[in-house]
């Protein structure tokens, strides 16, 4: 089970800053081990957010964004007390979804 | 007319500029450092060291909640700041690495071998070193807990205590092995930390005898290393030091590194502790 994500969701004027650290590998599958062997890629392959039933945020991700990636983004429509959630899909079909409420700027 | 005004909107957005450049800039470096901050993955280590600190393992099945870390049974507020110290159950000056082993084996029941198995975490650091402490995206709790722990020191000063003869000696023996300059480059810590305005590639090395850079130093470690992706405690910057060094490989947890690090935080006295930080 992988690690809960920090979230940080703030108004900041009419807008929503959502600021969230995911922990992630991010292997690439180009890395070797001790051994020589190739260490296969495990990575973040989408993103999504959501809020009030509505996707605000898609991302497509490969294997160029860095280990334990961080992502910043701002959103029109929020209020503070409402919830974000925020969901990652893996290559491996591992996924983690993690809520956050909105709070006052 | 419209000109005018385009005009004094260019003017109004330049003023900034003239304000006094050096507040400015100190102002960004500060700016730039919180968003860092708010970036940094050290946050998960934390997270997770502090659920292990919680949490019941080892075969007594027990949480490391009773662990003295110096100011007694479970306190871990300000307790890093405090270390190295000397523990009269142990007899020795320990750091926090070597403490948390002492109380894994203590309270956890976990052997010697198993509680200093795997102190550091994960990838790209042991390149040339056996098993212990390799395994590519292996977790360390040792690096987690102390992650967690000097969380909870963040803005504090940095204040080893100096009262107990063993912790003068710790001193004393760390000096010695700063300024001790052995192996095929006939090198030491003094090599690349003796001197001012040292650097390797672009990162400047702190001069360890000056209050400041010591400070900083040691007021920065455990760090999130984004070049590696991974958390470093202070043990592993010792290690690597060593390593770096062409030194034989400095034992983790063992007597000759919790001097060099008494040594370092006499050093950095005073200073705020500002850790886990993040780095390169």
């Amino acid at each position: 089970m992988a690690d809960p994500m920090r979230i940080r969701a703030n108004m900041t004027g009419d807008k929503v800053e959502v600021k969230v650290l995911m922990s992630h590998d991010m292997e690439t599958g180009l890395r070797k081990d001790a051994q020589g062997k190739i260490i296969p890629a495990h990575f973040i392959r989408n993103v999504t957010v959501t809020h009030a039933g509505k996707t605000v945020l898609a991302a497509q991700w490969g294997t160029s964004v860095s280990r334990n990636p961080f992502l910043h983004f701002r959103f029109r429509g929020g209020r503070p007390g409402e919830k974000v959630a925020i969901t990652w899909l893996d290559n491996k079909g591992e996924n983690r979804t993690d809520e956050a409420v909105i709070a006052g700027g | 007319m419209r000109i005018h005004r385009v005009l004094a909107g260019v003017l109004t957005a330049m003023l900034p500029c003239f304000a006094p450049a050096q507040q400015d800039t100190l102002k960004e470096i500060e700016r730039y450092r919180q968003l860092l901050q708010e970036s940094n993955p050290a946050e998960l280590y934390q997270a997770r060291g502090e659920e292990l600190w919680k949490s019941r393992r080892g075969p007594k099945n027990a949480s490391l909640e009773r662990c003295d870390l110096g100011l007694g049974p479970g306190v871990v507020k300000g307790a890093y700041v405090r270390l190295p110290r000397y523990f009269a159950d142990t007899d020795r000056v320990q750091d926090a690495e070597s403490r948390l082993v002492t109380c894994m084996v203590a309270l956890q029941g976990f052997t010697l071998e198993e509680a200093k198995r795997n102190p550091f975490s994960g990838t790209g650091v042991p390149m040339i070193t056996s098993d212990p402490f390799s395994g590519v995206g292996q977790r360390s709790v040792m690096t987690d807990l102390v992650a967690w722990i000097a969380s909870e020191s963040r803005g504090m000063a940095i204040a080893a205590p100096m009262s107990h003869p063993k912790e003068r000696l710790a001193y004393q023996a760390g000096e010695r092995l700063f300024y001790y300059r052995a192996g095929p480059y006939d090198f030491g810590c003094v090599t690349c930390h003796g001197e001012e305005g040292k650097r390797i590639r672009l990162q400047n090395l702190p001069r360890m005898t000056n209050p400041k850079d010591a400070q900083r130093a040691f007021g920065t470690w455990p760090g999130y290393r984004v070049s590696e992706g991974e958390l470093r405690s202070m043990q592993w910057r010792m290690w690597e030091c060593v390593r770096q060094m062409r030194f034989p490989e400095l034992e983790f947890a063992s007597d000759a590194s919790i001097a060099l690090i008494t040594y370092l935080a006499k050093k950095a006295e005073g200073g705020t502790f500002d850790a886990p930080a993040i780095k390169r």
